[in-house]
């Protein structure tokens, strides 16, 4: 018997495809955000918001994950350039996107018309974590109806995040959502995460969003 | 729960490896695991047995190494083991910390023969 020295990471494999995919995009000039949140926190809600604002001015592609169903994708149809839809429940994860299906999913694109690429992730707080897909900037969504502990139970996933938004902000006469204390709890995980505070619903807090997603693609086309 | 992927990459490096030092049976495959990683080992070892059946990697022991959190706290520089949900430092009572270990997923070495 022998040992062996391996010292290899064991998320090396979808690392590799990661930024495989984001050279991709680069190429193509293509700038990628991933949507991670709780199931029904308002993913969808704040793609279509994005994508009705800034139309015109971005060309715009969408990539839904879901464990199933082609809900999501039938609603940002109209609005985007492009929208594929992963459905994710006979693949080796279904509790996330893996760069791998973002591989696939972008040779139905047509990258050289898009300048924004929408990635919703499974709605999920544990898994997404671990996983990147070649995306340029992470964001996490987070709504009043939850709670304001979720960057303490899901530390993770807020640690990571370039961006951090509370949604469903209209509702925060009806719940018990101590906005200062989610402020810092982000700020003490993540002090450079940038949050926003809005309500798909309402539109409030929109505007400063979409300015945010305007800056980052123009910033990093200029970069490249 | 989402350990079959990453079961799936553990036996793959296994085999290459073992392949490259024309190993004819792995005996035991040695993993580091930080606490924070979102990976439970009696899952990994779960999804192993199958993805291994018929492979010089079937019957492998899993030696998992746990790596407890330490966070810094970006206050005072305390390093600390987080003792309770809020991540406090133990020192100045700051909230402002960073994971500085505890989120490793690596197989280190292996045995074979």
């Amino acid at each position: 018997m022998k040992k062996i020295e391996v010292i290899q990471n064991v998320l090396e494999a979808n690392e590799t495809i990661a930024k495989r995919n984001q050279q991709l995009l680069d190429r193509h000039r293509v700038f990628a955000i991933n949507i991670m949140s709780a199931p029904g926190a308002g993913k969808t809600s704040l793609i279509l918001q994005t994508l009705t604002r800034l139309k015109g001015r971005l060309n715009m592609a969408v990539i839904e994950g879901d464990v199933a169903s082609t809900v999501d994708a039938e609603k940002v149809q109209s609005e985007a350039k492009a929208v594929v839809q992963i459905n994710t429940r006979n693949m080796p994860e279904s509790c996330s996107l893996m760069a791998a299906m973002i591989e696939s999913a972008l040779k139905d694109m047509p990258l050289d018309n898009i300048d924004l690429l929408l990635i919703e992730n499974v709605g999920n707080l544990i898994c997404p974590s671990e996983f990147t897909l070649g995306e340029h900037k992470r964001m996490v969504i987070s709504s009043l109806p939850e709670g304001d502990d979720k960057p303490i139970k899901y530390p993770l996933i807020f640690i990571d995040a370039d961006a951090v938004i509370i949604n469903k902000m209209d509702l925060l006469p009806h719940v018990d959502f101590d906005i200062a204390a989610f402020h810092r709890s982000v700020e003490g995980l993540n002090p450079k995460a940038e949050v926003f505070q809005l309500s798909c619903k309402t539109s409030e807090g929109i505007e400063r969003w979409c300015s945010w997603v305007l800056e980052q693609v123009k910033t990093n086309a200029i970069k490249r | 729960m989402h350990e079959l992927g990453v079961t799936e990459n553990i036996v793959n490096i296994a085999l290459a490896k073992a392949g490259e030092a024309q190993a004819s049976k792995v005996i035991q495959i040695n993993l580091v695991i930080g606490e924070m990683s979102g990976f439970v080992p009696d899952c990994i070892q779960f999804y192993f047995d199958p993805l291994s059946k018929d492979t010089i990697a079937q019957g492998a022991v899993l030696h998992f190494e746990l790596v407890p959190a330490q966070l810094r706290c970006r206050n005072c520089s305390t390093i600390f083991h987080p003792q309770d949900t809020l991540w406090a430092c133990p020192k100045c009572r700051g909230q402002s910390v960073e994971i500085s270990k505890g989120r490793e997923l690596y197989i280190e070495s292996m045995e074979v023969e």
